[in-house]
Parts: C-alpha cells; structure tokens; sequence
C-alpha cells in the first residue's frame, strides 16, 4: 500500500552504508576511449547487478563497490576480452545472481520454458477457438 | 474441462505455500561465494602499512591453513568482530588482511585502536582480491587451506560463536 | 476528544461492515426480501460515512497536532507546514490504511447508493463481498494499528520533521495507488457477486466499467509519475528497472487493462462471460499481491523502505481469504455459467480476444520473472532476472499484440472480413515496414528499438483510422477516449524506443572552465560552488549548455551530503526541449581540481510520460462517455415506466 512512498523514499534518499573516502577506481566514472568498446562495456554493466546495492545495475549505481566494478569491465573490455567471457568470470565467482540476464542453467530452464508453454497455450487457444466457429 | 478451472486456484496455493515458507524463514540477503572449493586467484597486494609485509596468494601453499580476512578501517562491523579476530590469533591462527580501498594512515589507526591480529595486510584499493574470490562486502573471512585452496567462506563480522567454527574449518582444511 | 471519535466512528463501520456481510448472505440464502437483507445498501451508505468521519477525525489530530496521539507525536511536528501536516495522516501505516478503508467504503456507499440495473440479489451478493473484503482491514486496522491510540503522556513535540519527506509527489502518490487499487476491488466485488448468482450479463459488465476504466487512469497516473521520479531522483537516468517494487505496480495495471477490453465485448456483446470474471478476481489479487510484495521486504528491491514481516503475515492471511475463496469460488462455480456469444476470427471479439490472451501473458512473464527468484532462494539458489530477460520476453508478446491493436479497432462486431479494411491494413504495414526499412538502413539499431520506433509509427497512424469517414463531431466521447489512449501508448513506445536507440552518454572530468559535449550540447563548466541547506551541504557545478551552438543557459546541479542522517544524493538538472532532454549530474568526486559530470541527452524521452497522460486522458474521455451514456439510458428508462404507468392509470 505504501509502495510507492516507500519507493519514493529511498529514491531520495540512498543511504551510503559503509563509506570510504578513497577516489572511485580510475575506470569507475571514465568512458573508454574507443566508442564502440565503451558501448559494449555500457552494454555489459547494464546487465550485471551491483552486489552490495538492492536490486539496480552497476551501471545504475553509485556504491564504490559498483564503481570498482565497472572498472573491471572497462578494463578488460579495453584489453579485448568478449563481454560474454567477463560475465561468465564474475558468475564463477557470484553465480547467477551477478548477471540479470539469466543464462539457461540447471536453475533457470523454467524462466524459458513457461513463455514457451505460454505461447503454445496462447496459438492453442486461438486455434481451437476459431476453428470451430469459422 | 472443469479442471482447467481449478489451475487459476492451484498456482495461486503454490504461492501461497512459496510465500508463506518465505516469510518463515530467517531473512538472509548475503551472496555466497560460488570460489569455495576453488583454487585461490593469483594476486598481490602491496604493503598496507610500513611494518607488515604485503599480502600475495603464493603465501597461502605453505601447507598450513590460514584465514584470509576481507576487512577496512572505515567499516563499523569489523570493528567488532577484532576482538574475534584476537582470539584466534591467539588460538595460533594465521590471519591475512586484505584492506578495501583504505588508507595507510587511516589502517595504522585502526590497528593501534583495536588491536592487530595480522602477520600481513594487503591494500586492494580496486577491489580485485575481493572481486577474484566472490567476496561481496566487508568484513569477509575465508578459510584457505595450505595448498592455496578456499575451503570456507564466512560472511559478515565474525560474533564470539563463530569462532570454534572457524577454528574447526581450519582444522578440517589442515588434513 | 476527537481521537476517540474517530476510533468509534470505525468500530462502527466494522459492525456495519459485518451487517452487510450477513444482509447479503440472507439475501442470497432466503430472498432478497426478508428485513436484514433490505438492510444492506443502508448499511454500505452509512458505512461510508462513518468511515469518512474517522478519516476526518485522523486529518484533523494531525491538522492540529494533538501530540497525545502516539500516530502524530511519531510522524508529525509542530514546525511543519499545514499541507505536510495533513499529509502526513497518510504518510504512515496505519494512516495509509485507514485511507485505503475510507476509499474503499465511499466505493461501497456509491454503488449501494446508485447502481439499479443489476438484480437485487447479485446487487446484495456484490455488497457482501465488498464488506467482507473491507472487515479484513478493518480488523487489521483495529486489532493490531489502531491510528487514534493516546499515549499516556502527551509528547511535548512530534519526531516527523524530516525535510526529505516534506515533499508534494509524496503526499500525493499514495492516494493515487489506492484510488487505483480500490478501484479494482470494487470490479473484485462485482465479479464474486456474479459469480455467487451466476449472473454474467452486459449489465454486470456496464456497471462494473467506469470502476474498472477510473482504476486504470489512476494507475495510469501512478505508473507514470512514479517512473519520471525514479528518473529524475536516481541520477542515472534510468526510467523503469524491473524492479520488484515497480512490476507490483505495472501487474495491476496489465491486469486492469485486459479486464477493461473484455469487459467491454461482455457489456457490447454478452461474450467472454467466464474469462471477465476471471480477470476481475486476477486485477484485485494483483493489487494484492504487490502491496504484499512490497510490505513484507520478500524481495529485495531498490524501492523497499519499511518493511515488515508481521504486516507481511497479515497481508498474505487477508490475501490468502479473499484471493483464494475467490479462485475457489470460480473453480466451483464457473463451469455452470455460459461463455456467451459466438463469434469468428475477423471480428471485433476476435481482436480484443488476441488483445486479452497477449497481455495476460505479458502479465504471466512479469509475475514469472518477479517471483521467480523467491522459489529458487527456497532452494538456497540466489538469481537475478532483469531487464535483460523481462524486455525480450515481454516484446515477443507485445508487439503481436500491438499489430492487432493497429488495426482490430477498425473490425465489426461479430463477424467481418480482413477484405472489408484491405486498404488500412495495407496503409498501417507500409509505415511499419517503412519504419523498419528505413530507420533499419538510417541508424542500423538493434532489434528492439527498431521495433519500437516502426510500431510507434504506425500505431500511431492507425489509432485515428476508426475516425476515418465520419463527423468528428458525431463521434461519441469514449470511441475519442479509445482513439487517444491507443495514441498515447503509441507515443510513449515511441519515447521508450528513442530512449533506447538513441541515447548519448558522457562522464566528463572537467575543471573550472574546461568544456565538453553531449550529443548535440555544448557544455561548459563555469564554476563549482559550495551551496548549503538547512541539513546538506553541497557543491553545485555551474554550467552553460547550449543546444547546437543556440543561446546558452545556465544549469547548476548538485552533489549534496546531509548530515543527519548521513548519506549523499544527487540533484540532477534536466534541460528539456521538444525533442528531448539534456539530462546532467555532478559527481562528488574531485581529483586534482576535476569534477566529474556525468550528462546524457535523451531524444525523445519525455514522450515517455506524455504518453503516460495522453493513455490517463483516453481513460478519463471514456468514463465521460461511458457514464453520460448510462445516464441517459436511466433517464429513457424512467420515462418509459411513466409512460407505461400513465397508460395503465388512463385504462
């Protein structure tokens, strides 16, 4: 019922639980150089959460945690490792929870199948209805 | 086809039942390390302070087993878990630090206010030891055997009843 | 004084409740004759009252500040301005519900006051369950956060003065949800006593239309506005995450939507009987259960605030009774009630149908994807589902469903032809291979945006065809409701699709002086100067932006650190232009005389909430329509019987 004053809430207010005063890491608020790298790095960072923070993205987040984060994946983005393969490292170390896009696993295969599921009930449905009335 | 009826009413009770187990249980929001049982990740670590050597992942494959604590001076946990950390060492333990983005001055002031249960305290001003062995905050204590290997993963500070489990994982990791 | 008459003015309106509860359940027992069942529709009306009178007695301790009231000492203060104050009656727990009751009692009084065209026996079944849905919170409210308790000491000031709180989207954001909510729990109301009597007719559907359509425009509103501030606050210019806290919000809304179309070919054509009824126990449980979702702190989220699992408990109970009686009640009773008309593929049914069955499986993946990581953790497996999944997934099922939208409006009811709307069909799939083509070549997108802009475009063009051909003038309200809602949700894919496809990002370090661009802009940092607040100080960045070399303007957004309690926000600047925003933030950050600037330019974003309003206003433009028409229908109706009773007296 509260939902959204309490949502409000802590969009005004983040607090910042444990704080450091050392200078975020170099790559933390730095764009790369080449474009198309840095779009993928952005691309990447949308998609792996920040673990200290409650449910927002490393590329949504001010926690030095977040930003040290990124500069991992800016700098092995810029030393030419496939984004696919800096996900795969940090779910070695986190499992899937680091990434929000779910990789097909032992733990996630019904995330893909219930759509499957959903869309075959779906043209089941339109099929079976209207066949009959036509 | 009635019993298509009842599926609305079913998936609604396995909610129920989900939820309900849910609220029960103990609210834990920690992410354990998917490292343990994992070899150690290769780093090094320059010297915190002027008195303890630096801290490298070669000095864990001496064949003992040690802790390797995740810790920082600016976190108010881990100043309560360093009489724990006392003990342990005074138990005999090993204990390596690993000081997240901190300060030379701010670490010594630490030390000389709540004790030093280090023989080494690495600076990882980047977080990459923390990030190399799954560690989402501090404090964080591993237990790694002596063949560099992380055997146990201990998350948040370390209360006074942690402290035979700890001693036990190290004992267990020494075989 | 008044605080006690309040809590009185509730515990009577609980013993009302209970009255109605029992009116109905005679009614539908014996007859809708006997003497307690006449009762109920008095007891609804003044149910509403006297709940409106507790509200009243809430506004007005917290009005005056009567510290002696536990709920005003520890939410209130003396020092604040009036508005924050009365504000403030809702800004809490036990205040929020209290306000959810009264919404929801003035709901009840109105329908027992106004609605005739139902039987009186599904009219007296529909108030049960509205009073048994109401005596839950009441119990709660009573039993366990009672607003009005006294201390035994009068506080000598109140502990509320934080200025973070004293804020107008605050104040105003809450009642919007409920309006939305309760909404949706009278449509839950009529739905169970349709179900109770078996009597799914157009009537049902006509009386439950302008809940279901007024629910929706809050929610609408809600669901904008809340997005606009998640992207002005957060500072990282993000406008919707996935968050848990924010699909419980986006549930009720695409339940509410499907119910809305399908209400509309029930009340049109007696058709979907089964499936309307369904969906106005899925709206309210959805309602339900996002307001359990962000009460009992199950999921984590960026949003989550106070919670508590004990509020948690009670909510999943209350869910538990009326969702769950509800479903079981359909289980027993749907199979006796008939579907209803036939009709074929190439029909208006036929569109709303693919409409029906697409967002509900919108709805079955949102709710998959937020729930989902609740059932692995009771497998001590922690995952993650965000953007990445909920964007994919869910396109694979809106845009089909956006096709049928561009061009189903245009079909006859019952039974028409594809041939008979070639021409249109045709016209709508050349803007949008159009679209793909040319924005394909133009810009080389990915495929999601791509999408988004092309059927933007032509949704856009198509929602003003069913115009096509007729006197503007002649055209009845809620077909322009319909027109401009379906315009609006063109308007805010395309904002959404924009966004996605062509956002620049910059993270400058600039010193004093130094400059820089984003997109477009020019930006040139003048100076950073200390600012300080009643609790924060901060640096602002003075900047000048200028837009293709234009006319600059000065912006000075800030990085403000509060001591009280500690924490540090952003205060972003937005430059908006009709085609976009310049959107800047200053890092606290300062290395050797560097700032950090973080700027985005944003074309096309705020079509995202202009289409937000454009969709409420469709809304609003139907219920006009919708409740002018049922008012003329009553006036007919009326004159007819005098007729007919004037002919009777003359023979």
């Amino acid at each position: 019922m509260r939902a959204l004053f309490a949502f409000l809430m802590a969009l005004v207010a983040l607090p910042l639980a444990a704080q450091n005063d050392i200078p975020p890491a170099p790559y933390a608020y730095r764009q790369l150089d080449d474009p198309a790298q840095e779009a993928a790095a952005q691309d990447l960072m949308e998609t792996l959460r920040c673990l200290k923070c409650q449910s927002q993205s490393i590329a949504d987040s001010d926690a030095s945690m977040a930003g040290d984060m990124r500069h991992q994946v800016r700098i092995r983005i810029a030393a030419g490792e496939e984004p696919e393969d800096i996900r795969r490292w940090l779910m070695d170390r986190y499992g899937d929870y680091v990434s929000y896009e779910p990789v097909m696993s032992a733990t996630t295969w019904p995330l893909f199948a219930i759509p499957v599921l959903l869309a075959l009930i779906a043209a089941l449905l339109f099929w079976r209805r209207f066949r009959r009335r036509a | 086809m009635s019993w298509r009826l009842w599926l609305p009413f079913m998936v609604f009770f396995g909610f129920l039942g989900l939820a309900a187990y849910q609220l029960s249980q103990p609210r834990d929001e920690f992410v354990k390390s998917a490292m343990v049982g994992q070899e150690l990740p290769y780093f090094t670590l320059p010297a915190a302070v002027p008195d303890l050597p630096g801290a490298n992942s070669e000095d864990f494959a001496d064949g003992k087993p040690k802790l390797l604590n995740i810790w920082a001076s600016w976190c108010l946990p881990c100043i309560a878990e360093a009489p724990q950390l006392e003990a342990l060492k005074d138990e005999g333990v090993e204990i390596v630090g690993v000081a997240i983005r901190d300060k030379p001055e701010d670490i010594a002031r630490f030390l000389s206010d709540h004790g030093n249960p280090y023989t080494r305290i690495g600076r990882d001003d980047l977080s990459e030891v923390q990030l190399g062995i799954g560690s989402s905050g501090v404090p964080e204590t591993f237990v790694i055997d002596g063949k560099g290997r992380i055997a146990y993963q201990h998350i948040g500070d370390i209360r006074a009843e942690h402290v035979p489990i700890l001693l036990e994982e190290l004992r267990k990791a020494g075989r | 004084m008044i605080a006690e008459l309040g809590l009185a003015a509730l515990w009577l309106a609980a013993a009302l409740a209970a009255l109605q509860l029992l009116g109905g359940i005679l009614a539908l027992r014996g007859g809708t004759e006997s003497d307690i069942a006449g009762l109920t529709r008095p007891a609804a009306i003044l149910q509403g009252g006297l709940v409106a009178l507790s509200f009243g007695a809430l506004l007005w301790v917290f009005a005056i500040t009567d510290l002696s009231v536990k709920l005003v000492a520890t939410n209130s203060h003396t020092m604040k301005p009036l508005i924050f104050k009365i504000s403030g009656a809702w800004g809490n727990h036990e205040g929020s519900m209290l306000l959810w009751v009264t919404v929801m009692a003035l709901a009840g009084a109105l329908i027992a006051g106004i609605e005739r065209r139902l039987p009186e026996r599904t009219m007296q079944a529909t108030l049960a369950a509205q009073g048994f849905v109401a005596l839950g919170f009441y119990a709660f409210l009573l039993l366990s956060s009672n607003p009005f308790e006294r201390l035994p000491q009068p506080a000598t000031e109140g502990m509320g003065l934080n200025p973070l709180l004293q804020d107008i989207g605050l104040a105003l954001h809450p009642p919007t949800l409920y309006f939305g909510y309760v909404g949706l729990s009278v449509a839950f109301s009529f739905a169970v006593g349709a179900l109770l009597t078996r009597q799914v007719t157009p009537d049902f559907a006509r009386a439950m239309r302008p809940w279901i359509l007024g629910a929706w425009v809050f929610l609408t509103l809600g669901i904008t506005a809340g997005s606009y501030w998640a992207y002005y606050e957060l500072g990282w210019g993000g406008y919707w995450f996935w968050d848990p806290v924010e699909n419980a919000s986006l549930m009720p809304w695409l339940a509410a939507t499907a119910l809305l179309h399908s209400a509309s070919v029930l009340a049109s054509r007696d058709a979907l009987r089964v499936w309307t009824i369904m969906l106005g126990v899925v709206a309210f449980s959805m309602s339900m259960l996002g307001t359990f979702l962000v009460r009992s702190g199950i999921l984590t989220s960026v949003h989550a605030f106070a919670v508590d699992p004990e509020r948690g408990s009670f909510i999943l109970f209350l869910l538990a009774i009326y969702i769950g009686g509800a479903l079981l009640l359909f289980a027993l009773r749907a199979g006796a009630i008939n579907e209803g008309e036939r009709f074929s593929v190439a029909s208006r049914e036929g569109a709303l149908v693919v409409n029906n069955v697409m967002l509900s499986a919108i709805l079955a993946v949102v709710l998959l994807g937020t729930l989902y990581p609740l059932l692995t953790e009771a497998f001590d497996v922690r995952v993650s589902v965000g953007p990445p999944y909920f964007n994919p997934v869910g396109a694979i099922f809106a845009f089909p469903m956006l096709a049928v939208m561009a061009v189903g409006p245009l079909l006859r009811w019952r039974k028409d032809g594809f041939g008979r709307i070639s021409k249109e069909i045709a016209l709508v799939a050349a803007f949008l291979l159009a679209g793909i083509v040319l924005l394909g070549l133009l810009f080389g997108l990915a495929i999601l945006p791509l999408l988004g802009l092309s059927f933007a475009i032509a949704l856009a063009v198509a929602s003003f065809l069913p115009l096509r051909g007729r006197k503007l003038r002649r055209v009845p309200i809620e077909t322009w409701g319909m027109v401009v809602a379906h315009f609006g949700l063109a308007i805010s894919l395309f904002g959404m699709a924009s966004e996605s496809a062509f956002t620049e990002e910059h993270l400058a370090a600039l010193e004093e002086g130094g400059a820089t661009s984003v997109g477009p802009w020019q930006v040139r940092l003048e100076a950073v100067e200390p600012v300080a607040g009643p609790n924060w100080t901060a640096i602002a960045g003075r900047m000048a932006v200028s837009y293709e070399g234009g006319e600059p303007q000065t912006i000075a957004p800030q990085s403000r650190n509060f001591w009280a309690p500690p924490q540090q926000t952003t205060e972003s600047v937005l430059v908006t232009r009709w085609n976009g925003q310049l959107y800047a933030v200053m890092g606290a950050d300062n290395r050797g005389g560097r700032y950090q600037l973080r700027l985005w330019w944003k074309p096309f974003v705020t079509f995202i909430w202009y289409g937000g309003l454009i969709i409420a206003l469709g809304g609003i433009l139907a219920i006009i329509g919708r409740v002018r028409g049922d008012l003329k229908r009553r006036i007919v109706r009326r004159k007819v019987a005098e007729r007919r009773a004037e002919a009777e007296a003359l023979a």
